[in-house]
């Protein structure tokens, strides 16, 4: 499509979207009807600026790297707002005074703000910019259709957006993991089909005869999220003008349906695409071959045919059937070694280079991932255990069971993707400073393991707590004596996740003057003062 | 792919012949110990299956072999903990409240099942150690305003006070003095100096004084001469330094202009006869019981 086509178009829903939120049902759906006309209004102003320069799409490379640069920052940025907003919460759960009584600073807002904000914008954008990067790579094929990365990631951010002002201004359905309401939900679906486009076209393209490993986990990652949040967000609107929606289903289906997403956003979302990560950047930054092919094929097909069946773990003792909790422990054991086997690829592929881990923060931040994605994925199936699921249940130690696989796994694998990306992307024969990962690297696995660990220590007291009769047959504590004593273990997690924050702003600082083509002058890791002599 | 073997050099290990953006894969076996451990999963997991409920067929899922169930499990957790706690609460059933009282170990099972309750249902008012706080009476010590002996807190419990849905509640009805014109201004003023000096607070003389007088015309009725509260109005004690609705002289004032009036459920329904009865000996036992 030229410019003027595509500025028709944009200029067409331009005008529906100011039509929609003059006919308004509700203000905040004229709201939102606006951030959507603004955001057609500036792709307008900037497709009539780019009209004049050349037609041509690409810079001129070979690889269309501009929206993987746009990814990086992307990815940088909702991080630290989402780690941010994480720390806020966790503060407001110590010190309840922290709401300000106000209804957008409210944790119920809040909290759908941060979980959106580093599974979706953060992990989201990790995803879509090494997706780009890696499939260009092991393909020897440039983006297919043109521009249309472009758009995914536009009209990503757009989405977030949206998700974003609607929490902070009350809109939800309600849906953990997937609270936006039906409007948001169909431009999300609009993006997504662009993104699995973009994908597989590029991959039908490539120049090598087959598909590498990474590819499949991303893959699998693209299509199965396309499934789940069609499936899981089927709603009739109670007016096409207005923001509120109600599901399609409901009782104890919703609830299944609810976690069959969940759980799947877990197993897709956070590991399968992860795992794609991992299965480029590691062998990449160790310059080692995969450990085992055979294990690749063995753990791919049996990580993504167990995981979706395991969702029921999440409603243990509910009202759903006896034999769906069954099959929900069932396939959780099952997936245990699917799992693993990612661990162990990623891990044993460091053989021949385990020396590279004193003298390369990078590795170490890849290898610590790795190491919590082992832990955390072993731990899962254990919490799907019923008599294990009756202590943990409804506890913080699912908040610290999450946050190991969220923090350890998702987020160090990213940022080790994100030092290995930068230098490449700008042409930098090196990153400003490794010693600045270092630093990176130690205050994040501590904050890792200081938040991770009260939130074991409080879910397990909180567990104890709610079971303990006395011996006349009594329950000895209140609920609310659970609380108070959560207390101190709510200011250790707060403090964790300020370490894990704290992190994350020296990567913002070692790569802003990365990009700006700066060295540090320092000593070089890892070497002995007597070898350096 | 050509026939030349590929070898890695660092582990001497074959590999597959592909090659992407310079990554290679080694062409290892499945670890054994991974293999076994995943076969050992899928076995556990069918195991699994056969042994409890898991195969939705057209009308119900496959029953499993060991037969149980949530519900079924529920069920009988729920039998075993009446069953042990059976022969106290029969007791407790057929004996007065000060029977129970007497008996040493009917006491005690009591005073636990009572904490248990009150943890669960009356510290939302009342307070984690029933200090109570403005308009939420303490129950620690002797100041009751519906009677302190075990009967009167059990009537209490029971029927709740101003509770629209309970026939036998508790009611009292201090009427609006100022805000119905009762009294002009200053004489609510005047007899809320009185009050605050009943108490030994310090106090304007002149107000103290003429409110004197109308305390004696408009409250003696129910609080009583000396201000020493009728229990069986549900006045409160005035004379002592255990306030409800505020200690200051103000306070005093805002009450005799509109009083507020609380109200506390019935709890009948809500909680089983046993359970209250337990809860009033609890309550009884926290300090302050006549």
């Amino acid at each position: 499509m030229n410019s003027f086509g595509k500025m028709a178009v944009y200029g067409l829903v331009l005008v529906l979207a100011v039509l929609a939120a003059l006919n308004a049902h509700d203000s905040l759906f004229a709201a939102h009807a606006i951030v959507f006309a603004l955001a057609c209004a500036i792709a307008i102003v900037v497709t009539a600026k780019r009209a004049g320069a050349s037609a041509d799409t690409g810079d001129g490379e070979k690889y269309l790297d501009g929206v993987v640069r746009a990814g990086t920052i992307a990815t940088l940025f909702w991080g630290v707002a989402g780690f941010l907003v994480g720390v806020t919460i966790a503060s407001q759960l110590a010190f309840p005074a922290l709401n300000l009584e106000w209804a957008f600073t409210n944790f119920g807002r809040l909290r759908p703000l941060h979980t959106s904000a580093v599974v979706f914008a953060f992990g989201g954008n990790a995803l879509i910019a090494t997706s780009f990067y890696v499939v260009q790579r092991t393909t020897g094929a440039r983006l297919a259709f043109g521009n249309l990365a472009w758009f995914v990631f536009w009209g990503y951010q757009l989405f977030i957006v949206l998700a974003a002002t609607g929490y902070l201004m009350g809109v939800t359905q309600s849906r953990e993991y997937a609270e936006p309401e039906w409007y948001v939900d169909i431009w999300l679906t609009i993006v997504w089909v662009a993104y699995l486009l973009v994908f597989l076209g590029t991959l039908y393209k490539r120049k090598e005869p087959h598909i590498y490993v990474a590819n499949w986990f991303y893959l699998s990652f693209i299509v199965t999220i396309a499934m789940l949040h069609i499936v899981n967000n089927m709603a009739m609107p109670v007016s096409f003008l207005g923001s509120k929606s109600y599901s399609l289903f409901s009782g104890v289906q919703d609830a299944l349906t609810q976690w069959w997403y969940g759980h799947n956003a877990v197993g897709f979302f956070l590991t399968a695409g992860f795992l794609g990560m991992m299965y480029y950047f590691v062998p990449k930054q160790a310059n080692r071959p995969i450990y085992s092919y055979r294990l690749s094929i063995i753990h791919f097909w049996s990580l993504i045919f167990m995981y979706i069946w395991a969702g029921p773990h999440h409603l243990h003792y509910t009202a759903l059937p006896d034999w769906a909790q069954t099959l929900g422990v069932a396939f959780s054991i099952m997936l245990w070694m699917p799992s693993w086997g990612g661990m162990i690829n990623g891990l044993m592929t460091l053989s021949g280079a385990w020396d590279k881990l004193r003298t390369d923060p990078i590795i170490r931040m890849m290898i610590i991932s790795i190491a919590f994605y082992g832990m955390s994925t072993f731990e899962g199936p254990m919490m799907a255990i019923k008599s294990v699921n009756s202590l943990s249940h409804y506890t913080d130690w699912t908040i610290g069971h999450v946050h190991s696989g969220a923090l350890g796994w998702v987020g160090m694998v990213s940022f080790g993707a994100l030092y290995y990306l930068t230098p490449r992307l700008w042409n930098r024969d090196r990153l400003y400073s490794l010693r600045l990962i270092n630093w990176h690297f130690w205050l994040a696995t501590l904050g890792i393991v200081v938040y991770a660990s009260s939130m074991w220590v409080s879910g397990i007291m909180q567990g104890l707590m709610w079971r303990e009769y006395d011996a006349q047959g009594f329950l000895v504590y209140s609920f609310a004596e659970s609380v108070a004593a959560m207390h101190p273990f709510y200011i250790i997690r707060a403090i964790g996740g300020a370490m894990y924050l704290a992190g994350a702003l020296i990567m913002c600082w070692n790569i802003y003057q990365t990009i700006r083509g700066n060295k540090r002058n320092e000593a070089p890791m890892g070497v002995v003062a007597s070898e350096a002599a | 792919m050509s026939d030349k073997k590929d070898i890695d050099h660092i582990t001497g290990v074959e590999t597959t012949g592909h090659e992407w953006d310079g990554i290679k894969e080694l062409n290892n076996p499945l670890p054994r110990w991974w293999l076994w451990t995943f076969y050992a999963c899928v076995i556990w997991a069918v195991g699994y299956m056969i042994a409890y409920p898991a195969i939705p067929l057209l009308k119900e899922a496959t029953p499993g072999l060991l037969g149980v169930t949530d519900r079924g499990n529920v069920a009988i957790e729920i039998a075993n903990a009446k069953q042990a706690q059976k022969k106290f609460v029969d007791q407790i059933a057929d004996k007065s409240l000060a029977d129970i009282r007497k008996d040493q170990g009917l006491f005690q099972f009591a005073q636990a099942g009572g904490k248990a309750a009150f943890a669960i249902n009356c510290i939302q008012c009342h307070g984690s150690g029933a200090q109570g706080s403005a308009g939420y009476p303490n129950l620690n010590d002797d100041d009751w305003i519906w009677g302190g002996d075990l009967e009167a807190i059990y009537t209490t419990i029971k029927h709740g006070i101003r509770f629209a849905g309970d026939d036998d509640t508790r009611v009292s009805d201090m009427p609006a003095f100022g805000k119905d014109e009762v009294l002009e201004k200053n004489q609510v003023q005047e007899v809320a100096a009185f009050v605050a000096s009943l108490s030994g607070q310090e106090a304007d003389a002149a107000k103290v004084k003429k409110g004197a007088v109308v305390y004696e015309e408009n409250c003696a009725a129910c609080h009583g001469e000396k201000g020493k509260g009728g229990r069986e109005f549900g006045a409160p004690n005035l004379a002592d330094a255990i306030t409800f609705y505020g200690d200051k002289q103000e306070d005093f004032a805002r009450q005799v202009n509109n009083p507020r009036h609380g109200v506390m459920p019935a709890w009948t329904g809500r909680l089983d006869d046993n359970t209250i009865k337990q809860l009033a000996i609890y309550v009884h036992a926290l300090g302050g019981g006549e």
